[in-house]
């Protein structure tokens, strides 16, 4: 099997729009809201609407790169990347509302310990998830997110693989790449 | 994927350069954490450490059991002075009955050079060296490093010369791998009878004169002139190793550039350094105390989350 396009630059243009005047009508002027993008990935997709927010609607929004790799549920268990980011959240989230964006959800798990990380910097009044790509039928923990780019159905097999131009890619692109797609 | 090369932290000189590398970027991120309102991280919350020390430590195994508390581990501590070592119970035995308590790992300071490795060959714990003997001191190392590289920004290329007692010296020991494995350039300086005679095989200047060391320097580590350790005569007396080797502020304002001032501590002061240099705003002594913690946390999350 092939990969699939998800996204191209075009739609993902225009569901990024789409869920930039979601979080308007929810959130109004943003004055009591932050965003924290998840490490790695996620920095790039909050970057990309604090830019979108600023530039459409010209609403100043405070973004925070929010890292979780000290709180992961699976160290010592299997191998992998246990070399951290970079945290930088340069506000305190004390009675504030929260964005959480990442763009893949996938098990969950990155999401309890994102909401485990981000206790370090205070208590939120309330804490909303937005991802780019909702991979259905493959949750291990009660999260769902509030905002979705797109619902897509996947197989545990297959990878999901997102580009922006923020992290180096030539345009913003999203794939789906089956379990033995090598590039 | 990075990862440690190494179960143990025995000694710098088992480490290689992408290891060095790994431990101090770590060590970024910790210090993060140490500056927030919540200074602790859940990771090694099911890890259990034994704080094992055969030799007397106020700074080490403070910083060894805040980094590990900081980690959220479980923790015991164990001093010789204290123990049934007293009645005659053997090291590897009185190691062996910590970890029979299911200890995972044991960061152990012992007077015998060679002591953590024998721990290291004959148990199955991971193993923390926080000095052996004369040996090696691998945080003490790497922390110098961490400070060296926040100050000026690089450890390549830097000139840093150690002064005082460098033949009883395990911090100058671990410091020379480390330095001469990043491309440090490294000197000592002190009497001849504190130089030891392998100096020549280990890629590090000498340099008997004190001023003439200061002006080549970027960086001075001064170490702790070991009293406790002379049982020989090693020069004629304090006074003279004062005048001759002691860094104080006149010796320092006739070099030009302003030398980062560092010391392992514990601090004697008004022999090998006069209190108006440790405390000046050249001195980074407490900012390696400081960011002891974060490296110390560095080593024991990267060792814990191998996965054997």
């Amino acid at each position: 099997m092939d990969k699939r396009l998800i996204y191209d630059n075009k739609t993902l243009a225009i569901t990024l729009k789409r869920l930039c005047y979601q979080l308007i009508e929810n959130h109004n002027t943003f004055s009591n809201t932050v965003i924290l993008g998840l490490q790695p990935k996620g920095i790039f997709l909050a970057d990309k609407i604090q830019k979108l927010l600023k530039k459409d609607f010209n609403i100043e929004v405070a973004v925070g790169y929010l890292d979780i790799t000290f709180n992961r549920d699976d160290f010592r268990r299997r191998e992998l990347d246990i070399i951290p980011n970079a945290m930088h959240v340069p506000f305190s989230i004390e009675n504030k509302q929260v964005i959480l964006v990442d763009d893949v959800l996938y098990t969950g798990r990155t999401i309890r310990a994102a909401m485990d990380a981000m206790l370090a910097f205070g208590r939120p009044k309330l804490v909303e998830l937005l991802v780019l790509i909702n991979r259905k039928y493959s949750r291990e923990l009660p999260v769902e997110p509030k905002y979705v780019g797109k619902n897509v159905n996947t197989l545990q097999t297959e990878r999901v693989l997102v580009e922006l131009t923020e992290q180096g890619a030539k345009s913003d692109t999203v794939w789906l790449l089956p379990h033995n797609f090598k590039p | 994927m990075s990862q440690l090369s190494v179960k143990h932290l025995i000694g710098i000189k088992d480490l290689n350069k992408e290891d060095i590398q790994l431990i101090l970027d770590t060590s970024i991120n910790f210090k993060d954490v140490l500056q927030r309102p919540i200074k602790k991280v859940p990771s090694l919350r099911e890890v259990t450490i034994a704080n094992v020390f055969f030799e007397n430590s106020t700074r080490t195994r403070l910083s060894f059991e805040l980094a590990q508390k900081r980690l959220s581990a479980d923790v015991i501590n164990f001093s010789a002075s204290a123990s049934s070592v007293k009645k005659g119970e053997t090291l590897l035995d009185t190691v062996n009955n910590i970890l029979a308590m299911k200890v995972d790992m044991v960061v152990m300071r012992h007077a015998s050079a060679g002591a953590a490795h024998f721990i290291a060959n004959n148990t199955n714990s991971i193993v923390v060296n926080a000095g052996d003997g004369t040996h090696e001191h691998p945080t003490q190392a790497l922390l110098d490093a961490f400070t060296i590289r926040e100050k000026i920004g690089k450890l390549e290329g830097v000139k840093i010369c150690i002064f005082g007692d460098i033949v009883h010296s395990r911090v100058a020991l671990s410091n020379f791998f480390l330095l001469n494995k990043m491309g440090a350039k490294v000197m000592v300086c002190g009497p001849p009878t504190l130089i030891p005679k392998y100096i020549s095989s280990l890629n590090v200047l000498v340099e008997h004169n004190l001023e003439k060391a200061l002006a080549w320097c970027d960086v001075a580590n001064v170490l702790r002139i070991q009293l406790e350790r002379q049982q020989l005569k090693y020069f004629p007396s304090l006074r003279e190793y004062t005048t001759y080797y002691g860094i104080n502020k006149s010796v320092l304002d006739k070099v030009s550039k302003d030398i980062l001032i560092m010391h392992p501590g514990p601090i004697n002061r008004g022999v090998e350094i006069t209190s108006d240099v440790a405390d000046s705003s050249q001195s980074v002594i407490l900012d390696q105390v400081e960011n002891g913690v974060a490296v110390r946390m560095a080593v024991m999350y990267l060792l814990a989350g191998k996965v054997n």
